[in-house]
């Protein structure tokens, strides 16, 4: 066991892993944030995905080691304190931009890491972006749909 | 995933220590190798990660001009910085596996790896470029020698790789539409001297050259030269349920010809 120190949604934490505790499971497990998900562990699906450093991160395929010293934002860091969610929450919920909820963690985190590097996307760049974070309730439109309206755009989208 | 132990030593002298020890394993963006470890195709005894070797990261130019990568610099970071210098090559590492992916995945990995779908090894060859290790320079002729075998020796690892620049060039690939690796990928390079041609994802010898193309487009460098010759040999192509061998060599020729229509 090591112990690893990062900074996650703005607090210091620190923890003892394993070698091989991946940094979803130091999340999950260690920190009790369970907001991040694990969908199919093989770094495809990106419901795990989270920021290390500002960069959209697969948490599912780094070791938390390898996030020491790092600043980590998962799903929990998106709202406010008081819990108002941020714009692009917020766009997510008001364009139903989820049906079961799974991936949407992921999703927000990985849209989140597009508007900042490209803050006004075109639809085929968000959709270009979401490459590698599946959604298998089919509800990519809309997804599309809450990251356009979080950019300021209100563009129709056409239908995939 | 088994457990094993895991360093991530600051200085290259100590992952180079490290790496010298039995059955020890170098991990960098470890988008490949971390799955590989879960589903235990490899179970090394030990795991060395190079992500805190500062030296190891970053895109520069040197003297002759050449674009030069660090091992560990992950492919999102080759898409941004390398993009004013070698257009090709980034818009290549751009559209390696997905955003997260790119933010994590290195170029050292990739070719070290020498996954015969890869992106990374068609750059290199068809770039005549010189893979730098700890130990020694490595012409991209020599290093890559087979499917996951590379020249590589136990315990040495890629510090830098060096891109000449060609006066144009251009990677297009097929995608295998679940995995969106390459079914086939073809790089086109146009140098001075010549023109050098690498094919991915075709053949079950890894990445290679396509010497046929690279004669007739160095006598004329436009996509009919290439539409002119026969496709290569099935024989020793991929053939699987994503495509034939026969496929696969047809994309060889359908791809080159894009790649080198697309050349800039």
């Amino acid at each position: 066991m090591t112990k690893v120190s990062m900074t996650v949604n703005g607090k210091s934490v620190s923890g003892e892993v394993e070698g091989r505790t991946l940094l979803v499971d130091f999340l999950r497990e260690g920190l009790e944030l369970t907001g991040t998900h694990v969908g199919c562990d093989t770094s495809q699906c990106g419901a795990c995905v989270v920021h290390v450093d500002g960069e959209a991160v697969k948490s599912c395929s780094i070791f938390a080691a390898e996030a020491e010293g790092a600043e980590v934002t998962t799903i929990e860091g998106m709202a406010a304190p008081d819990g108002t969610l941020s714009p692009l929450q917020q766009a997510f919920q008001d364009h139903h931009g989820l049906q079961c909820g799974f991936c949407t963690p992921g999703m927000v985190m990985s849209a989140a890491a597009l508007l900042k590097e490209n803050p006004r996307p075109t639809e085929a760049e968000v959709r270009d972006y979401l490459e590698g974070n599946l959604c298998r309730c089919t509800g990519y439109h809309n997804i599309v749909k809450a990251i356009m309206a979080a950019s300021g755009q209100e563009a129709a989208v056409a239908a995939e | 995933m088994y457990a094993f132990d895991f360093e991530r030593p600051t200085s290259l002298s100590a992952a180079l220590k490290a790496l010298g020890r039995e059955d020890a394993q170098a991990l960098a963006g470890g988008q490949t190798l971390i799955p590989t470890l879960k589903a235990r195709l490899a179970q090394p005894s030990s795991l060395v990660s190079l992500s805190a070797l500062a030296e190891l990261k970053g895109v520069r130019k040197d003297d002759a001009g050449r674009v030069c990568i660090g091992a560990t610099t992950p492919h999102a970071v080759v898409a941004r910085e390398a993009a004013g210098d070698y257009p090709a090559l980034a818009a290549l590492a751009g559209q390696i596996g997905d955003p997260a992916v790119r933010n994590r995945g290195t170029i050292g990995g990739s070719l070290a790896n020498n996954d015969p779908s890869a992106c990374y090894p068609a750059a290199a060859l068809a770039s005549n470029a010189m893979i730098v290790t700890n130990d020694r320079e490595i012409a991209a002729d020599d290093f890559f020698e087979g499917m996951f075998a590379t020249a590589l020796e136990e315990g040495e690892i890629i510090t830098e790789v060096r891109f000449p620049v060609p006066q144009a060039a251009s990677y297009l690939k097929f995608e295998q539409p679940a995995s969106r690796f390459a079914l086939v990928g073809a790089y086109v390079a146009k140098f001075a001297d010549g023109v050098r041609v690498a094919i991915t994802g075709a053949s079950e010898e890894g990445v290679f050259r396509w010497e046929a193309a690279e004669q007739a487009l160095s006598k004329d460098f436009s996509a009919e030269a290439v539409k002119a010759l026969a496709a290569p040999a099935a024989d020793g192509m991929i053939g699987d349920l994503h495509g034939s061998s026969e496929y696969r060599a047809h994309l060889v020729r359908v791809m080159t010809a894009r790649a080198v229509a697309a050349a800039r």
